[in-house]
């Protein structure tokens, strides 16, 4: 067999990647070189970089093909007075970006919060440090006193060593906001990632992991590209297999000019397993609510992604990405939104959707304050966005009693949840999942409270970081939430992760594999849609979405083979 | 190398001091000249930083949420960790800014190497030496208006009083006395003991903290170690406060040495990280309202970008729609 390389899991083994040391080199950081050695020695610690022609697509700046371990990283001649300028930009767009870097007091209060330096030890990867990167060049060519003392209060010169390691170190910040919670003043770090990724982009340095699902969204409306056709044979064969479990065959309708409800859900729901359990969950509820109360919802395939890589990129490709959703809704002439679940996506549609895109509700005749015409609840909390999280209508129809739900069917689960970071510390969606998973699974265990709610710990591949040339970084960044998994496992025998995010049902996977390898990962409305009682479905189900045998079924398996 | 260089700075500074008035006899210029500069800068560095902040507007609606959202009327919502209103803004910035909220949730995260386990322990330590320090820091402060106010209000005596409760000493010792010098010399301690704090640490973290404990330690030995003519130093603050300085005689160094630090405390305050004082106010994450999907924020600068028209997408992809029979606007 041939040895396994950085990109994958079995590459690094569980010792070596535990035999982490805290103790920072001796070497003071502002000297540490990123040649290309660092960056040949440190694969499976970055990210494959953008490859020209998104960028160009996308008419961002400076589009080259280049690698990090290349000596010449392709910068354009005035790369500094690009950089000043960009910073100066951007110190007068954003209080706060000016307060982050001007009252960091370096209590350290953050410094152990962020999962990579738990899982990492390196130095940099501080909440703190990371953010000096940066603070760093502010204060040496921003400040009066940085601009007289220089290095001795903590200035540097900018170099192109100083890019090449923000390139690093901003593409190992998930931007999950732990760090933010813990800090005095609020600072986010995340934010400063943001600068300092906007920043890079401006002298075409970028990840393709995120710049190629940017480019294709703008295209086709998803991040993976998939085309009209394409998704329709996707929900079909979804739907085969729905019927196949359940004998029902619901419907699939797209772009759908009158319905009541536009669905929007990230992309990676039509694609990777486990996510595609998550994705029938969807069909079979919204199917079920039209034959029981007459309610309508349609896909979209101009919107066929609410996911946003747009956040991690700039704000401008963030609102180019965004558009398309109120826009859609208008077209359709639906009453209102519902999104399904994805973690940064919600950051993006609570945060900052209304803000970059609200005008483009004008003229949408139809809108109407979300009222969920089966419970009479309206959900005041979305009055001017006019979309609200699927689990926030979820719980609502359960906690009316509008679901015929069986959730013996889910005995032989144990269930524990993860909070995404952004629902959870850029929203507080807390109570609302853990209301459905508890009504759909009779065995649920939170895990240790400084691992969940606000307090939760990242996946360690959120903010563009998921893929798996990235594989050491994502493993240890996937300790902290795979060791509380491991923990509700070994104490309460819990064997299935459920989270609400697209990113989480494709990273956890691997974390759990790799931390916690006796559980596996699923949706919400995985666990929903095996629950669920629809009307005029077969007698008895045999199977789950997945097309395994409920227990008790296990030898009347395959009438269908 | 940062720790060391600080120090000699501050000692530098005492150094300075002690020639210039012991020696020099500068007490003019260390009594009136130099505490007005530093007056000036503290107010106008102070007032210019904030609007320095201000000008740059707040784009997005940015909270970092800690509690329970509003939604569902049978779902209870955190308004103080997660405010939804402007009064939820209040508690949170009231709990931040008097109790160090946000520090006091500190853990401290370890690897327990047989398990293997990252745990997570309570630390307490940061939040309470940083409260001892801002608080006892405060009320010494406005003990010291007793210097600045003629007749001393009342209250300025009770808190004397309450401060004093342990009735030990003559002069009575203060018990924020105590808490400043421990929290200052704890806030330092951490710092030179943790490797990772002082891998992070600049001569901008070390000399706020020396020159502070300066002037405690200055403070402490000026009321009851050294003694200077009480009455000369009240005649020299008056003096200052109401613009007709005087520099009366008898006034011991030790006291020069301890106001210049001040001096110099005032001086530097607004350039530095001192200014988080002010900074902690303006934070988007913690001073706005989770509201955003109730109430449109609004970005005066919201950008202007290229879209891509549903009516464009519709032209590249007319065909395949149209074959997989998916509604088009145009046939
Ligand atoms: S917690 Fe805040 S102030 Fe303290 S070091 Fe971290 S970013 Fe700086
Ligand atoms: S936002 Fe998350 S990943 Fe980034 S520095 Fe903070 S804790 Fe670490």
């Amino acid at each position: 067999m041939a040895d396994p390389k950085p990109d994958t899991m079995d590459y690094y083994k569980h010792d070596e990647v535990l035999d982490i040391d805290y103790t920072p080199p001796s070497e003071n950081w502002m000297d540490i070189k990123y040649d290309p050695a660092f960056y040949e020695r440190r694969a499976g610690s970055w990210i494959y970089t953008t490859k020209k022609q998104h960028i160009e697509y996308l008419g961002m700046p400076n589009p080259h093909d280049w690698s990090p371990t290349d000596e010449d990283w392709g910068l354009p001649d005035n790369w500094k007075e690009i950089i000043f300028n960009g910073i100066r930009e951007r110190l007068d767009k954003y209080r706060s970006f000016k307060i982050f870097m001007d009252c960091c007091v370096r209590c350290g209060a953050c410094a152990d919060k962020c999962h990579f330096y738990i899982g990492g030890g390196d130095p940099k990867n501080m909440p703190v440090l990371r953010a000096e990167l940066l603070r760093s060049i502010y204060r040496n060519d921003f400040t009066m006193a940085g601009k007289i003392l220089g290095r001795l209060v903590g200035g540097r010169k900018l170099t192109i060593n100083v890019i090449k390691e923000w390139f690093y170190y901003f593409y190992q910040c998930t931007e999950c906001r732990r760090c933010s919670v813990f800090c005095p003043y609020g600072i986010d770090t995340a934010e400063v990632t943001m600068m300092g990724r906007e920043l890079l982009h401006l002298l075409g340095l970028g990840v393709n992991w995120i710049m190629q699902p940017v480019a294709s969204c703008y295209r086709t409306g998803n991040h993976l590209g998939i085309l009209p056709h394409g998704l329709k044979d996707t929900l079909e064969f979804f739907a085969e297999d729905i019927e196949d479990v359940t004998g029902i065959e619901v419907d699939i309708p797209i772009n759908q000019k009158g319905a009541d409800i536009l669905f929007a859900t990230p992309s990676g729901d039509f694609l990777a397993e486990p996510g595609t359990f998550t994705c029938m969950g969807y069909m079979m509820l919204f199917h079920e609510l039209k034959e029981r109360y007459g309610l309508t919802y349609t896909w979209s395939t101009y919107c066929s992604e609410a996911g946003n890589f747009g956040l991690f990129t700039s704000k401008e490709a963030m609102k180019r990405l965004n558009a398309k959703i109120y826009t859609e809704a208008k077209r359709l002439g639906v009453k209102w939104i519902i999104g399904g679940e994805c973690g940064h996506m919600w950051r993006v549609l609570h945060q900052y959707m209304d803000t970059l895109n609200g005008e483009i509700k004008e003229g949408w005749k139809e809108a109407e304050e979300p009222k969920s015409p089966i419970t009479g609840t309206v959900f005041e909390n979305a009055k001017s966005t006019k979309m609200i999280h699927i689990t926030e209508f979820t719980s609502d129809l359960i906690k009316h009693g509008k679901l015929k739900l069986d959730p013996s069917r889910n005995d032989h689960l144990n269930v524990t949840f993860h909070d995404s970071c952004n629902p959870a510390r850029a929203m507080g969606i807390f109570e609302e999942p853990r209301y459905v998973i508890k009504n759909v699974c009779k065995n649920f265990h939170d895990m240790p409270p400084n691992t969940i709610r606000e307090q939760t710990f990242c996946c360690g591949g959120g903010a563009g970081l998921g893929t798996d040339e990235n594989m050491e970084m994502r493993l240890r960044g996937g300790l902290p939430r795979g060791n509380a998994v491991k923990y509700v496992h070994d104490k309460h025998g819990v064997n299935k992760l459920a989270c609400m995010c697209a990113i989480d049902r494709a990273t956890l996977t691997t974390v759990c594999e790799y931390w916690a390898p006796e559980v596996d990962v699923t949706g919400i409305h995985e666990l929903v849609g095996n629950a669920m009682v629809m009307k005029g479905e077969k007698e008895q189900r045999t199977k789950d979405l997945r097309l395994d045998p409920l227990p008790g079924f296990e030898d009347a398996e395959d009438d269908d083979v | 190398m940062n720790v060391l260089s600080s120090l000699v700075v501050v000692l530098a500074l005492i150094l300075v001091v002690y020639l210039g008035v012991d020696k020099a006899g500068l007490t003019a210029l260390f009594g009136t000249v130099l505490p007005y500069v530093a007056i000036v800068l503290f107010l106008g560095g102070f007032i210019y930083r904030i609007l320095y902040w201000a000008k740059s507007p707040v784009p997005f609606r940015i909270p970092t949420t800690c509690g329970q959202q509003k939604t569902l009327p049978w779902i209870k919502p955190n308004n103080f960790d997660n405010p939804h209103n402007g009064f939820g803004v209040f508690v949170r910035m009231v709990l931040e800014v008097l109790f160090f909220r946000s520090l006091f949730r500190n853990t401290r995260t370890q690897i327990v190497k047989d398990g293997p386990k990252v745990g997570y322990a309570s630390n307490y330590w940061l939040w309470f030496l940083a409260i001892a320090f801002h608080w006892a820091f405060l009320i010494v402060f406005v003990r010291h208006l007793r210097f600045f106010t003629e007749p001393i209000p009342e209250w300025i005596l009770g808190l004397q009083a309450v401060d004093g409760f342990i009735e030990y000493g003559v002069p009575v010792f203060y018990i924020t006395s105590v808490l400043l010098v421990v929290g200052v010399a704890g806030l330092l301690v951490r710092r030179l003991f943790s490797s990772q704090l002082r891998y992070i640490s600049l001569l901008n973290d070390y000399f706020p903290l020396f020159l502070i404990l300066g002037i405690a330690l200055t403070g402490v030995l000026l009321r009851h170690y050294v003694k200077t003519d009480i009455v000369s130093v009240k005649e020299m603050t008056m003096g200052l406060i109401s613009f007709s300085p005087v520099n009366p005689e008898g006034v011991h160094v030790m006291f020069y040495i301890h106001f210049f630090l001040v001096t110099c405390l005032f001086a530097y305050f607004p350039f530095s990280k001192l200014m988080h004082l002010g900074g902690v106010f303006l934070s988007p994450t913690r001073n706005l309202a989770n509201n955003n999907r109730e109430v449109r924020h609004i970005n005066p600068w919201n950008p202007k970008v290229k879209l891509h028209s549903y009516a464009e997408y519709e032209d590249d992809f007319r065909d395949k729609m149209v074959a997989a029979g998916i509604p088009v606007d145009k046939e």
